[in-house]
């Protein structure tokens, strides 16, 4: 028989972080395997466990010192596990009931594992595999396995696993490999969010393990699939999107800490939209001029209890201390009859959208409201706070939220609470704030446009097909508003930006300049691109 | 002797994750008093030195937490770990 070339086999998995890469395939190897040392002499088996437990604890300890932040606190947690006589005690008294050091050890850690595997909430069963890492670590010694290093891994090899734990994660120099493909693992991993946070195309959940293989893989870390002997057509396709990437990548980068000049030498601020903001590095923070939206639905959203004011005002003051005086818009709370809220009863409504949301709730309800008013005035004190508030439709809702912040300011002082008046700016999101914008006054406008675009054009962004091809933002109805509001902000004097996705789009971005924007805010990873692509745009010509 | 008794409230978004909890019994270990918490009023008192014991009690966010020390330098001891929680342990809003 003649040997045929392999056939090309794709394996879908759930993008843990995004990337591309080509490479060769390296599987690793499956973790040490406990041997049974039963019948070892009592002295001898607790003295190899301390030992072991004392280099384990060495290892530990030089990789926190060659790591960044991040790494370090996740190994910071393995290294304090070790120093816990609860653990270590366990594995001790097995000992003296008879078990050799490794199966001590194991069942010891073991016992633990399977209680944050059974936990409810899933931050605490991810950290289950923070403890198989630590078992596996103390094994390792145990059975004379060297974990330094992956000197035999090729450059730009993708690994293959069934799972990885941080340590083992954080022993590749992954600046030198292609990505990784887990068998098992999550997005919530800990694993995943050392991944994200480096750049490093991880895919997790993969739908089968690849049972025999040989050479090279594509791992697509963007739609999900990991590609075993890939064709030369299959090859040549991604080998472009790499290079497209990477030139992009490297020229959106050399972007990111450049001011945004057009090529006409027209400024254009370009601030950042914050969702979570533990989730946004403060490299992007300082290369914004600002943030332009931040969205306070993060302290609310799927928890048990409302945050406190308390809560409140800390998350606000902290992100106005990340951006050392550059300005923050912070947008009150967003939400409506779609996204339950802990202890506050929204009435069944046959269309959320159309419904009670965003300010028109908040003013429905004082107890939810206050509070964030209450924290935003106290974090407005010496500060580039600005507040913003969405779903405005009429002057009206404006001037009765003014007064809710002036009474609570009232209110504050009259309590010796330092507090201060911040900019009230509302976000241009109803067609009926658009349309007739000169009648709402406001400090400041800011257009946003994923809304703005689903209430103008009657289609939902996640309508599908025919719905979804309705709901575009470049459609000459929502440009006009825009240049509309724009118009009217140049008239009265007030500062106009646009915070929706379009702003994250270079194509459609170039219609904003053109409709006369000059302050837009995006998605923290478009910053650079953005900037990249501000650079080449006449902002007259469009 | 007669412990010293403090509570505090978690505001810490996450609650009492991982890297919180590292600093906590980091915290409770530089003192030589014995200090317990526990995190309901009927719940079981734990070792606060004890990173597993503490992780165990799976403190979320607005949990109060009690705490109570004996021993040698038992009122500053939680006045630290007060300190700490009230300062939600010196991290960004919402971490990892």
């Amino acid at each position: 028989m003649k040997p045929r070339p392999a056939a090309e086999r794709t394996y879908r998995g759930e993008p843990a972080s995004p990337g591309l890469a080509i490479g060769v395939l390296v599987r690793l190897a499956a973790r040490p395997q406990a041997v049974d040392d039963a019948g070892e002499p009592l002295a001898a088996a607790k003295a190899r466990l301390k030992a072991a437990i004392g280099s384990a604890k060495g290892e530990l300890s030089a990789l926190i010192a060659a790591n960044d932040a991040m790494g370090a606190d996740i190994l910071e947690f393995q290294h304090e596990l070790l120093d816990d006589p609860t653990l270590v005690d366990a594995a001790f008294s097995a000992i003296d009931q008879g078990a050799g050091a490794t199966s001590a050890w194991a069942t010891a850690v073991g016992e633990q594992i399977a209680v944050y595997e059974s936990a409810e909430d899933e931050y605490f069963r991810a950290r289950a595999s923070d403890l198989t890492d630590l078992r596996d670590r103390v094994l390792g010694v145990l059975s004379g396995a060297s974990s330094a290093g992956h000197p035999d891994v090729p450059h730009g090899a993708i690994v293959l696993t069934e799972d990885m734990t941080p340590s083992v994660f954080l022993s590749f120099d992954w600046r030198r490999l292609g990505g990784a493909a887990l068998v098992a693992g999550s997005r919530a991993s800990h694993v995943a969010m050392l991944a994200r946070a480096r750049g490093v195309p991880l895919l997790t959940g993969l739908e089968a393990e690849p049972a025999t293989f040989a050479g090279d893989a594509v791992l697509d870390a963007h739609d999900g699939v990991l590609v075993l002997s890939p064709t030369a057509a299959t090859r040549a396709r991604y080998a472009s999107r790499i290079a497209e990437a990477e030139d992009l990548h490297r020229r959106a980068q050399d972007s990111l800490s450049r001011p945004a000049v057009t090529a006409t030498g027209e400024h254009i601020e370009v601030m950042v939209n914050v969702d979570d903001p533990g989730a946004v590095g403060d490299e992007i923070l300082q290369a914004s001029d600002g943030v332009g939206l931040m969205r306070t639905e993060f302290l609310f959203i799927g928890r048990d209890r409302l945050p406190s004011e308390d809560e409140q005002f800390t998350a606000y003051s902290r992100i106005l201390h990340r951006l050392g005086g550059k300005p923050v818009v912070i947008r009150t709370l967003d939400v409506g009859g779609d996204k339950p809220l802990p202890g506050v009863n929204i009435a069944a409504e046959s269309n959320p959208f159309l419904g009670l949301r965003g300010i028109r709730l908040c003013l429905d309800k004082p107890e939810l409201f206050r509070p964030q008013v209450r924290a935003l005035l106290r974090a407005g004190v010496d500060t580039a706070l600005r507040v913003m508030l969405p779903m405005i439709a009429t002057a009206a809702e404006v001037e009765e939220t003014r007064q809710v912040f002036a009474d609570c300011l009232a209110e504050l002082r009259r309590a010796g609470v330092a507090a201060a008046m911040p900019p009230l700016g509302i976000m241009v999101e109803t067609p009926a704030a658009a349309i007739a914008i000169e009648l709402i006054a406001a400090d400041f406008y800011s257009i946003g446009s994923n809304d703005l675009t689903q209430y103008v054009m009657a289609a939902a962004r996640d309508g599908g097909g025919r719905v979804a091809r309705l709901n575009d933002p470049g459609h000459p109805a929502v440009i006009r508003l825009i240049e509309q509001v724009v118009a009217h902000g140049r008239s009265s004097g007030k500062p106009v930006s646009l915070c929706g996705d379009m702003a994250s789009d270079p194509a459609l971005a170039k219609l904003l300049l053109a409709a006369g924007l000059r302050c837009i805010s995006v998605a923290p990873a478009a910053l650079g691109r953005i900037k990249l692509a501000i650079a080449g745009m006449g902002s007259a010509d469009g | 002797m007669i412990p010293v008794k403090t509570s505090v409230t978690i505001t810490h978004p996450v609650g009492l994750h991982a890297r919180p909890a590292v600093k906590l019994t980091k915290v409770a270990k530089s003192f030589a008093a014995e200090i317990r918490l526990r995190g309901a009023p009927d719940g079981e008192w734990v070792d606060a030195k004890s990173i597993v014991k503490v992780m165990g009690l799976k403190l979320r966010t607005g949990t109060v937490l009690e705490m109570e020390a004996k021993g040698d330098a038992a009122a500053p001891a939680l006045a630290a770990l007060q300190s700490l929680v009230e300062r939600n342990f010196d991290e960004a809003a919402a971490g990892s």
